[in-house]
């Protein structure tokens, strides 16, 4: 029998991989619910006990996408064959579709606000970031501090006074005003996570560079932000998954024009009956673009979360 | 390739004082070493020469023209940093070449020019390699590459070699030194230490606390220290110093050492008071006859020679002297003081008395 500093036995390898699985589970089970659930009727939805197996159908979403209305029997039976597999599904609950529902639009604007606060934020963050890790700035312990004290507070603190200054600045139900105030609110993470990967950076980098006849942004446009490539994508993530689950902020100061989708999607509920299925649709859809972005940065994150652990 | 001259140069960090108004000349083609411990401004030196620190004050000359406001982009300089500082994104060819496509240079002739300095340095085989997985040394020789490719005015290297073990460092500088003379370009070097500097410069300048101590060939450096700085700074075991109380008179040719008179290099100026006498370790020799004695207190063998230290009225003083001669800790015996390589020392300035020995040197720094 042989021991090793560096490699767990076997025992702790196998306790370690029940661990991340029961983890797992826990964490993913409600997701897979939430999916599940997307695919129900309505009476599968709330059956009990709850269905495990079920026959799944498209319900969930084609309600999630359209509005819908009953007509008198009459005309009912009187409505040419239904053209199109969402058009039979509707019929099959007996109404017909009046229209799209706005969940596009919503789940657009939050596109819009989510990804646009996110890239101004990264834009405005890194310059900031840079600033603060290779200038003399006077003051800027000060700074520093000050831009972090305004993570202190939950941003809700300061609906109120927000909610004021939008209306008479007129970026109330606004995409600009919701990217301004995601990317406030983002901006004192980001300049700090920024300020640390940028400070890793050694500055014989860019003074190499500067040898070489490029100019001060020429440095810092070719050989820091490649290098600070990883901390910019983690950085992003945190951003956009702050400006994308955001709430409060959504249901305060937006109604009509730029309601993102987080406070749309229990609206649902209130149409017709509680339509779980199509909530639970609208929610899946909500996930995938944030997921799809983290999967793609997901070899920065890692590396993201381990910055300052390990020296090059 | 470019005449290097500092003037009055000065550099100050908020209240700090780096540099003190330092001015020498590094003539074209010469080999040249910023010596000094840590902290002694040496290498803020080398980078206000670069332009990654503007002065305070003074002027700075490359080629006649004053630099001392320049951007580093502007100088038509290469610098060769501690860390290499290679862009990592990149592979071995494309840091070479990086320097060459930012003047403009068209791509193929860029990619020539690499691949002829690559076979000079011996690394014409890992051009498409990324530089992450090279050792050391191959680091080095790639930042050689990008620093030479361009064919610079001047060579500005802060200690290129410190982060290369002990061995390799040896074979390094002398790669160095025979690239220097093969090429015959202006080069100014960074160390701290005093035997690669010996080793490889034509012309030393030795700083301390912001102040140039001396300037001059490594030879003269060595033999006639302005300072005791100098004297302690450069050599191993340092020079002994031998204080005492007493007067020399101007134009005189001895001493007195506690009641003992020895011969000294004729001197040109006077001094009364705190003294101190400078001799080398290999310029003390044990002899009976000699009048000046001293107890041996300890000998380190190292090989050919050995260090034996002597208790002495003004102070310990180390010896230099062949293995075969035979040493007895205990033992008292006479010291014989080399004459002509002594130096007197002014014990509050610290400053070297001038005889005519060192008047030369003493007037180039």
């Amino acid at each position: 029998m042989s021991f090793s500093v560096t490699e767990p036995s076997n025992r702790t390898k196998l306790f370690a991989g029940f661990l991340v699985i029961g983890y797992a589970v826990i964490t993913l089970l409600p997701l897979l619910w939430i999916i599940a659930t997307g695919f129900k009727t309505p009476a599968d939805a709330i059956a009990y006990p709850p269905k495990m197996v079920f026959e799944p159908t498209m319900e969930g979403y084609v309600n999630l996408f359209t509005t819908r209305t009953r007509v008198s029997p009459e005309v009912f039976a009187a409505l040419p064959e239904a053209e199109s597999w969402y058009e039979r599904i509707v019929r099959d609950q007996g109404m017909v579709i009046a229209g799209p529902s706005r969940y596009g639009e919503r789940f657009l604007n939050s596109v819009i606000i989510g990804f646009g606060s996110t890239l101004l934020c990264m834009v405005l963050g890194t310059a900031a970031a840079y600033a603060f890790s290779r200038f003399r700035v006077p003051l800027k312990d000060d700074l520093l501090f000050f831009i972090l004290s305004t993570r202190m507070m939950p941003p809700i603190a300061v609906a109120i006074p927000i909610f004021l200054m939008f209306r008479s600045l007129g970026l109330s139900d606004t995409h600009l005003g919701m990217i301004l105030l995601y990317t406030g609110v983002n901006l004192s993470l980001s300049v700090w996570l920024l300020k640390g990967f940028i400070d890793e950076i050694p500055i014989e980098y860019e003074e190499a560079a500067l040898i070489d006849g490029y100019t001060r942004f020429q440095a810092f446009y070719k050989v820091v932000l490649p290098q600070a490539a990883t901390g910019i994508a983690s950085t992003a993530i945190f951003c956009l998954i702050f400006a994308w689950n955001e709430y409060a902020f959504a249901v305060l100061l937006t109604s009509g024009t730029a309601q993102t989708a987080p406070p749309f999607i229990p609206t649902i509920i209130g149409v017709g009956g509680k339509d779980w299925p199509a909530v639970a649709a609208g929610a899946t859809i909500f996930l995938v673009p944030v997921m799809v972005f983290t999967i793609l940065l997901r070899k920065h994150l890692l590396r993201g979360i381990t910055f300052g652990a390990l020296r090059k | 390739m470019a005449q290097i001259r500092i003037e009055n140069v000065r550099k100050d960090f908020g209240s700090f004082n780096a540099v003190k108004s330092s001015t020498f000349t590094i003539e074209d083609g010469e080999f040249f070493m910023l010596l000094g411990p840590s902290g002694c401004g040496k290498t803020t030196t080398l980078r206000m020469m670069a332009g990654l620190e503007l002065p305070t004050s003074g002027e700075i000359y490359i080629d006649g023209e004053e630099v001392g406001q320049k951007p580093a982009s502007q100088r038509d300089i290469a610098f060769v940093f501690q860390m290499f500082a290679l862009y990592p994104h990149m592979n071995v060819g494309r840091n070479m070449s990086y320097p060459l496509l930012s003047q403009g240079m068209p791509k193929a002739e860029a990619k020539r020019r690499v691949l002829e300095v690559a076979k000079i340095l011996g690394i014409e085989g890992m051009l498409d390699r990324p530089v992450g997985g090279l050792s050391g040394g191959d680091r080095q020789r790639v930042a050689l590459g990008r620093a030479i490719v361009r064919e610079p005015k001047a060579f500005f290297m802060d200690e290129p070699l410190g982060a290369l073990d002990a061995e390799f460092r040896e074979h390094m500088a002398e790669e160095l030194r025979a690239l220097h003379d093969r090429m015959g370009a202006t080069t100014v070097y960074v160390t701290h230490d005093q035997l690669e500097a010996m080793q490889m410069g034509d012309k030393i300048v030795v700083m301390n606390h912001g102040v140039v101590e001396q300037f001059g060939a490594p030879q003269q450096i060595y033999d006639w220290p302005a300072t005791k700085f100098v004297a302690q700074f450069i050599g191993s075991p340092p020079m002994n110093f031998l204080d005492f109380n007493g007067i020399v008179g101007k134009g005189a040719t001895e001493i007195n050492l506690g009641g003992v008179r020895l011969a000294i290099p004729q001197q040109l100026d006077g001094a009364s008071g705190d003294l101190t006498l400078g001799i080398r370790p290999e310029h003390v020799r044990p002899s009976d006859a000699a009048p000046y004695r001293g107890e041996i207190v300890a000998s380190e063998y190292l090989g050919t020679t050995q260090i034996v230290t002597f208790d002495t009225a003004h102070g310990r003083i180390k010896a230099r002297i062949p293995s075969h001669h035979k040493v007895v800790v205990g033992d008292t015996t006479g010291l014989e003081l080399d004459a002509r390589t002594l130096t007197v020392f002014d014990a509050s300035t610290g400053r070297a008395l001038s005889s005519i020995a060192n008047r030369e040197v003493l007037h180039h720094g």
